[in-house]
């Protein structure tokens, strides 16, 4: 039984895994634009190199590629998603945090309006 | 752990995610909002590593090769070369997802796969590939290392039409065929394609093509989510393919240009209109420093539009001391921001933060137009196109319908250029000849910086 293996108590039927995935993306599709909409303009740079970084989770299927055995084909393609997913994740949260980390209230010898 | 735990934990990161996002909706919550994000990356690939039989010297060596090139790339980079970068990251993130669902694959090879999987490995590697090659175009002509300008020839449409449909062509007979050689020579396609379809888009278009491609490297990992059954790539792939798409909206909108014009249209090729410098005519008025100067220390509220020529000059943070100068003096200051003035989204804002900008000055299009009726003073300092009235006023206008900051709302407005030339769109700018107007011919930095001398002197 997979992860998405979803049991319908009463029948017993069982619901094919790609349509439970088909509705994960449906679903986190909207949530994605409800929640980006109220991302400012201020903030738009910093939110596409995180977001970058987020599509970076694919890291997690070059991490399981790489437990293939006996096959050097699919190790070096392996091997190459790992680095690359891994640029793209540490690379895109450390320059938004770079960016983020500018964004700051206004300074006190301007406030202090000598 | 059991698969329901394992499944529940990577829902867990993209919950985190979620959050990251969403803390992104105000630059106080926003870094810990980053923050948030990553702790769910690490948190999925915890997981990943504890619950599957991975190789830890593959895992190990691509880990640590990844996180040098992506931490020195990140920690070196310039403000103004972000969107560069993004579009290579938008690239490995490509790469990396058409590389997983090609290793699956392989890994199947010979062994007859369920429908949905092959044809979820087919769009992994097509969107992957093309993203990849893609991403790379648009960080070259970011970067200078080819040019700038829109590359076409003739019959380029129907070449790109037919390659891609070359590419469905090969993505069903291996979808069908489960054969190998179609996949590969899919995936040739497909990189080739990426090429084919940015080169002929301007640099100045970067915004919507990065953006675009951001979109589809959340897609890439989305559909290799579906090929490994991962509700963690899935979630986080639908909603990086949502917010590039939102963004890619934003920038055409405020071009006023469909999608379609932007990826097909060419524009700014060198077929247009050169020669069209005075058509608007009349006569200049042109300022000193020294009297705009005085007219700043005097004024109640100025507003600065920049373009990116203030980034070019590198003028972000003379022009901050001026501001705060001004604001030690008690006039108030504002910074009005088209959404396409950087080379990406929000980009001008970041520039300005790093600046040290307080972001509450940084208004967007409405709040700038709203205040600019009650605004003394705007400089315009390296923009151009943003405040063309003949966006609003002549609807034969090339740009007509584009929204602009209307800086001729403002009692007075002057503009900080070194000539009259036209900006992207090449067309004249009627805002240099009127009454409220005047100009002041210089270098964007060595106005600011005259400006704050002369400042001091009043």
């Amino acid at each position: 039984m997979g992860p998405y293996t979803v049991l319908a108590a009463e029948t017993g039927e069982v619901l094919d895994p790609f349509i439970v995935g088909v509705i994960v993306f449906i679903l986190a599709a909207f949530i994605g634009f409800e929640v980006i909409t109220k991302v400012p303009p201020t903030l738009h740079t910093p939110l596409m190199s995180g977001s970058n970084a987020i599509s970076g989770i694919t890291i997690v299927g070059a991490l399981i590629a790489t437990g293939v055995e006996n096959d050097t084909l699919a190790s070096v393609l392996a091997f190459l998603a790992v680095v690359a997913a891994t640029i793209n994740v540490v690379g895109g949260f450390l320059v938004t945090d770079r960016m983020l980390e500018m964004f700051r209230k206004p300074r006190r010898d301007v406030e202090a309006g000598r | 752990m059991s698969p329901e735990i394992r499944a529940l934990l990577y829902v867990l990161a993209a919950a985190a995610f979620i959050i990251g996002l969403k803390r992104l909706s105000g630059p106080r919550t926003a870094r810990s909002g980053n923050l948030a994000a990553a702790t769910g990356m690490l948190l999925a690939v915890v997981v990943t590593l504890v619950d599957f039989e991975v190789s830890w010297a593959v895992v190990g060596a691509g880990i640590a090769v990844g996180a040098a090139i992506g931490a020195a790339l990140a920690i070196r980079v310039q403000m103004t070369a972000m969107p560069q970068l993004v579009a290579a990251f938008n690239g490995f993130g490509g790469l990396a997802s058409a590389l997983v669902a090609g290793s699956e694959f392989v890994r199947a090879g010979g062994i007859d796969l369920p429908g949905e999987t092959i044809t979820t490995i087919v769009l992994s590697v097509a969107i992957g590939a093309l993203t990849f090659t893609g991403s790379f175009i648009a960080f070259a002509k970011l970067q200078g290392l080819m040019t700038g300008s829109p590359i076409t020839y003739g019959g380029q449409q129907i070449v790109n039409g037919l390659i891609a449909a070359a590419l469905i062509g090969f993505g069903i007979w291996t979808a069908i065929g489960q054969d190998a050689l179609p996949f590969w020579i899919g995936g040739a396609i497909a990189l080739v394609f990426g090429v084919l379809v940015v080169i002929p888009i301007g640099g100045a278009d970067m915004p919507v093509v990065i953006a675009l491609l951001n979109s589809f490297s959340g897609l890439a990992a989305a559909a290799t989510g579906f090929v490994i059954s991962n509700s963690a790539l899935i979630i986080g792939g639908a909603l990086v393919g949502a917010s590039g798409l939102i963004l890619t909206k934003l920038m055409c909108d405020a071009m006023n240009r469909p999608i379609t014009n932007v990826l097909f249209g060419a524009f700014g090729a060198a077929d247009g209109g050169g020669g069209a410098s005075s058509a608007a005519g009349g006569d200049v008025r042109t300022t000193s420093p020294d009297d705009l100067a005085i007219a700043l220390a005097y004024a109640d509220q100025v507003m600065v539009v920049p373009g990116y020529g203030l980034a070019v000059a590198q003028a972000q943070h003379a022009l901050r001391e001026l501001m705060s100068a001004l604001e030690r003096r008690g006039v108030k200051v504002a910074y009005g921001i088209h959404p396409v003035a950087g080379r990406m989204p929000g980009h001008m804002n970041v520039l300005l933060a790093e600046a040290d900008v307080p972001y509450e000055q940084l208004l967007d299009l409405d709040d700038a137009n709203s205040l600019l009726p009650r605004t003394d003073v705007v400089l315009v300092i390296g923009a151009n196109d943003v405040v063309n009235p003949s966006a609003r006023d002549d609807p034969s206008s090339v740009i007509a319908g584009m929204p602009i900051l209307e800086v001729d709302h403002a009692r007075t407005c002057v503009v900080i250029k070194r000539s009259l030339s036209p900006g992207f769109a090449g067309i004249d700018n009627p805002l240099f000849y009127k009454d409220r107007t005047r100009m002041l011919f210089a270098d964007a930095k060595k106005a600011v910086t005259d400006l704050e001398a002369a400042l001091s002197e009043v």
